[in-house]
């Protein structure tokens, strides 16, 4: 199992050294694009091309210009947005990172928890009412836009009833846990909410579909003539080989979001989140930034496929190295 | 003779589907006595596993339709609420599958499945229930059981999975052990193994057992008594010997004459049954067997009865007379070793 | 050639059983996959020698039986010989060319006259194609003539295994498992093949089924004159099928012999074994007959038993066969060859059937109840 985790890690660090590999190809050597002018902003002063290129090192080899940028954006940590008055990038996405981290874990906590609980209670009334009406409504919250929900929840809470019953909801905008929990924890709420329901949907009908399968297996079968509870064949049995599956599709969808792709929620509820920032960035053709916001989304995802294989591993005893 | 252990009576199971009712087990009587291993034998359709499944409770299928008794011990199966039956499946029946390779819980390491069953039905302590684990997995044949306990189904070979089945199945003393095809995925030689283990189980624990198989090499080695399945009816049934020396159903005469036999010379040609199954959403009225039968006459268009028609408690649903059959059957099970006869 | 040569090229072929021309050579044919592991960069570990090092001959109009446990190497040895795989290492001679090297063009040419039928024929038809496709499929691929003629073609192969002409335009689930078989026996022979390798053709089929398959298999064989290589698990099927029989253990062949005398005469005690845990239908001789119980599994093909591999699991196994591999030598009559060190005699035999059992004294099926 060890040697499995080191090999793992091994690779991820080759799978990210490749991105930054490629990153840097698309933003500095794609035909026809000058990286100065590109990086410079919006109508540069020619002072501030002459500054980037020679910070990028753009006369000297390409292997140096890789190294430099990297150095730039890994150790020394300095590169410089010029579309936003030389602000700092790095600094700027950790600064953004804790808002986006508390939105997706509480927002993965919702959706994890009602997910099983809606998917496992459609298994099981199965051939009832109660499973089509499940199935309907995680269809209904699959397909709401989230930028809608949100919409929607902010004219509720911070419009009509802001006075009389949503007034514990703090105005748009995130308040970071060291300064107040509560009111980072009311603020999120909502957010949290509008985040989950597309996930809640779309992991309660692969849940469904999942357990139903499963159902028809043989060592089903058998749990149920050793004379175990329904329940327990459904909770130990069923669920639990369910979670397989479950788990390998979280671990993608969580890294995609911490990474940054829970944009138009941040952006709705005003959170200045990773999310946010690119958005920001997108606007102002900002792309240092977006070189370094990919970068980084990058990184939760390889980071996150990892865990999944490992925790893939830890969950199914066949794929479990020996 | 004493009352059955398990008394199936007129039992009757059918499918709703979009293109109608299928008839799957249409009114099957059977009876297990102690210490007995009854054969159901019969091909893939005939009914056999819906059958024992239907006894065990286990079809799930909500477009199942079930009608009949199966008496246990005196009190009819089919009327248990959800917790009733289960008290009884795995504890006063339980059953072993055919193929040992799904049979398991892949996650779960084979020592505590076998716990689970335990301490389902009996209050003792972990450890309890984990010694008495590793002493059934002794008992079947598992080296090292103590360690092997803590491996995982993918671990074993097929034959020792299906091992690992039988400790299970055996693990709370029923009275009734169901085998459903206990061999039929597994090599000759460990078929041999795990049918040897079946027995030596069912002299050392006086288990009664419903053995599931197509394969009437399996029933001519384990059977006490046998019952041929044929779409959804018994349509033979009497003593080994019996269905053996003295078989009265074409569909037994067929089965016995189209296996490849090494203890027989080498025919010319195998004598095949014509035809297929008849579909059990529309059985054809009389016979079910009527269409592939060579010796079909008028009569098979009502439906025979299930009688002991020989006067000794062997059953059998043909109108053929006890003379017909005599003369014709030797001919139709090995017509070469007939022909060849001075 | 040296003599020596001759008189083993003479003792593979068994002329005892010899029909036609040498259609088929394998010389030292071997298997192996390879395993492979590592941290960053995947290089091989070990092998599974699922082949090692198997020769026989094959001629035309025979039929070779292949038997054995799981995991004994007889699948992979029929894709080898049908070229689905590649060959690791020795030479397979078809028609007299030898085609172990061939690359994918060049075997087109080959898979005209060497075909294989499959076990499941659930999944090895397309559910997607009607049986008139399925079966002409071949026929198209190797422009084998017109449309019209490819379509009688078509009709008169689903005549031959005994289908009916309105089936052509059905998809394979609307068929039972016999049928499917027959629709994949049909897809096999349309090209005229000369050699049909058969792996567990009849094994996913019910008993009555089984018969009218195997039956089926027989009238082509005597109508087209084919060559069968068939394998199965069932030893009741492949003596009726066989004119010789191989009997693989762990990726070598460790007894081969004409068929009635491998059942009559067992060399090998594996090949004793396996006929010993054959059941009977029949209840009197299923209860007197001295049955050997092989005790444990087959070992791992990726490091099998060193000697004869038969060792572990042999009840007359003694030091020279875990020292040494026993060569395939000839046992008997012509033909009947055996790789052991303790081989067993007619004699000493638990296990020599009771064949032949009826006489005009007794009855097949005796009134035995009294």
């Amino acid at each position: 199992m060890l040697t499995f985790i080191i090999r793992r890690t091994l690779w991820t660090v080759v799978v990210m050294f490749v991105i930054t590999v490629v990153v840097f190809f698309i933003f500095f050597k794609t035909p026809g694009v000058d990286p100065a002018r590109a990086l410079a902003g919006r109508n540069p002063s020619p002072q501030t091309l002459a500054e980037v290129r020679a910070q990028l090192g753009l006369n000297r080899p390409l292997v140096v210009q890789y190294g430099l940028m990297m150095k730039r954006i890994f150790i020394t940590r300095n590169l410089v947005s010029y579309s936003d008055q030389g602000q700092l990038v790095i600094p700027e996405i950790f600064a953004a990172a804790p808002a986006t981290l508390s939105l997706v874990f509480g927002a993965a906590i919702i959706w994890i928890v009602m997910a099983i609980v809606m998917g496992v209670a459609a298994a099981r009334l199965r051939g009832r009412i109660y499973d089509p009406i499940l199935m309907i409504l995680a269809l209904i919250g699959l397909s709401a836009p989230v930028f809608w929900i949100g919409q929607v929840a902010n004219l509720i809470t911070q419009g009509g009833l802001h006075n009389s019953v949503f007034s514990w909801v703090p105005p748009l905008g995130y308040t970071s846990f060291t300064v107040s929990p509560l009111h980072w924890f009311t603020g999120l709420v909502f957010p949290w909410i509008t985040l989950s329901i597309l996930y809640i949907g779309f992991y309660a009908r692969v849940l469904r579909a999942n357990l139903l399968e499963i159902q028809t297996e043989d060592y089903v079968r058998t749990a149920r003539a050793k004379g175990l509870s329904e329940q327990r064949v459904l909770l130990r049995h069923t669920l639990r080989t369910s979670m397989i599956t479950f788990v390998s599709l979280f671990g993608l969808d969580f890294g995609a979001l911490v990474g940054g792709g829970a944009i138009l929620t941040e952006v709705v509820f005003g959170i200045h989140g990773v999310g946010f920032l690119t958005w920001q960035a997108l606007q102002n053709l900002d792309l240092p930034t977006i070189m370094a916001v990919v970068i980084y989304g990058a990184f939760f995802i390889v980071l996150m496929n990892a865990l999944v294989d490992i925790a893939y591993a830890w969950l199914d005893p066949r794929v479990r190295p020996a | 003779m004493a009352d059955p252990l398990l008394d199936i009576r007129d039992l009757k199971v059918s499918f709703r589907t979009d293109d109608g009712l299928v008839r799957a087990v249409d009114g099957v009587s059977v009876s297990l006595y102690e210490g007995e291993t009854l054969g159901i034998v019969g091909e893939s359709g005939s009914g056999k596993s819906v059958t024992v499944m239907s006894v065990m409770r286990l079809i799930t299928d909500p477009n199942a339709q079930f009608d009949g008794e199966v008496i246990y011990k005196g009190t009819n199966l089919m009327g248990m609420s959800q917790d009733q039956i289960r008290s009884i499946r795995g504890a006063g029946i339980s059953m072993i599958f055919q193929d040992p390779m799904t049979s398991l819980n892949p996650v779960y390491k084979v020592g505590w499945q076998i716990e689970e069953q335990i301490r389902e039905h009996e209050h003792v302590s972990r450890q309890a229930a984990r010694d008495r684990a590793v002493e059934l997995l002794t008992a079947v044949g598992i080296p090292n059981a103590r360690e092997r306990a803590d491996a995982y189904p993918h671990q074993f070979s097929g034959g020792m999975r299906q091992r690992v089945m039988i400790a299970m199945a055996v693990s709370c003393n029923p009275d009734v052990l169901i085998a459903d095809e206990p061999t039929t995925a597994l090599d000759v030689t460990i078929q041999a193994q795990i049918l040897s283990l079946i027995k030596k189980l069912r002299q050392d624990f006086g288990t009664a057992v419903v053995l599931i198989t197509h394969d009437m090499g399996v029933v001519a080695d384990m059977a006490d008594r046998i019952a041929v399945m044929y779409a959804g009816r018994i349509i033979e049934q009497g003593t080994q010997r019996e269905l053996f020396y003295d078989p009265q159903h074409p569909y037994t005469w067929g089965l016995l004459g189209s296996i490849a036999r090494l203890d027989r010379p080498r025919p010319r040609r195998l004598t095949a049954i014509p035809g297929l199954p008849p579909s059990l959403m529309q059985l054809p009225a009389g016979c079910a067997f009527g269409e592939r039968c060579a010796h079909r006459f008028e009569r098979c268009r009502e439906t025979p009865l299930l009688l002991d028609r020989t006067g000794t408690g062997h059953l059998d649903a043909c109108h053929l007379s006890a003379q017909q059959k005599q003369d014709v059957r030797d001919r139709a099970i090995h017509p070469e070793l007939v022909e060849e006869r001075p | 050639m040296t003599d020596g040569a001759v008189e083993l090229a003479l003792l593979r072929e068994g002329p005892a059983v010899a029909k036609g021309d040498v259609l088929l050579r394998a010389d030292h044919l071997k298997k192996y996959f390879p395993i492979k592991s590592g941290i960053l960069i995947q290089r091989e570990v070990a092998r599974v020698h699922a082949v090692d090092d198997v020769s026989f001959q094959l001629r035309a109009g025979e039929t070779l039986g292949l038997v054995g446990e799981s995991g004994c190497g007889k699948s992979t040895l029929a894709r080898c010989i049908a070229r689905l795989y590649d060959i690791t290492s020795g030479s397979l001679e078809f028609e007299g060319a030898d085609i172990s090297k061939y690359s994918r063009r060049q075997l087109r040419a080959v898979r005209r006259d060497l075909q294989m039928i499959f076990q499941d024929p659930y999944a090895s038809l397309n559910p997607r194609k009607r049986v008139g496709a399925i079966i002409s499929d071949p026929l198209r691929i190797h422009r084998a003539g017109s449309r019209d003629q490819i379509r009688r073609r078509v009709l008169e192969l689903l005549e031959l295994v005994g289908l009916s002409a309105e089936h052509i335009n059905r998809y394979p689930h609307e068929f039972s498992g016999g049928q499917r078989q027959r629709i994949g026996v049909a897809r096999a022979i349309a090209l005229k093949p000369k050699l049909v390798i058969a792996d567990e053709p009849v094994s996913a089929l019910d008993v009555s089924i089984r018969a009218q398959v195997i039956n089926l298999l027989d009238d082509l064989q005597d109508e087209l004159g084919l060559t069968y290589i068939f394998i199965a698990h069932d030893l009741g099927v492949v003596r009726h099928v066989s004119d010789r029989i191989a009997v693989m253990y762990l990726g070598k062949i460790v007894e081969i012999s004409p068929a009635e005398e491998l059942y009559q005469r067992p060399v090998h005690p594996y090949t004793e074994a396996l006929l010993s845990a054959v059941l009977v239908p029949d209840p009197d001789l299923s209860a007197s007959r001295q049955r050997l119980v092989l005790e444990g599994d087959v070992p791992s093909p990726i490091d099998p038993p060193s000697g004869c591999r038969f060792h572990p699991r042999c009840r007359y196994a003694t030091q020279v066969c875990t020292a040494e591999e026993p060569p395939l030598v000839q046992h008997g009559s012509l033909g009947h060859l055996a790789a052991c060190h303790h081989p067993l005699s007619f004699e000493t035999q638990v296990n020599a059937w009771a064949t032949v059992p009826v006489s005009a004294e007794a009855p097949l099926s005796e009134t035995a109840i009294t």
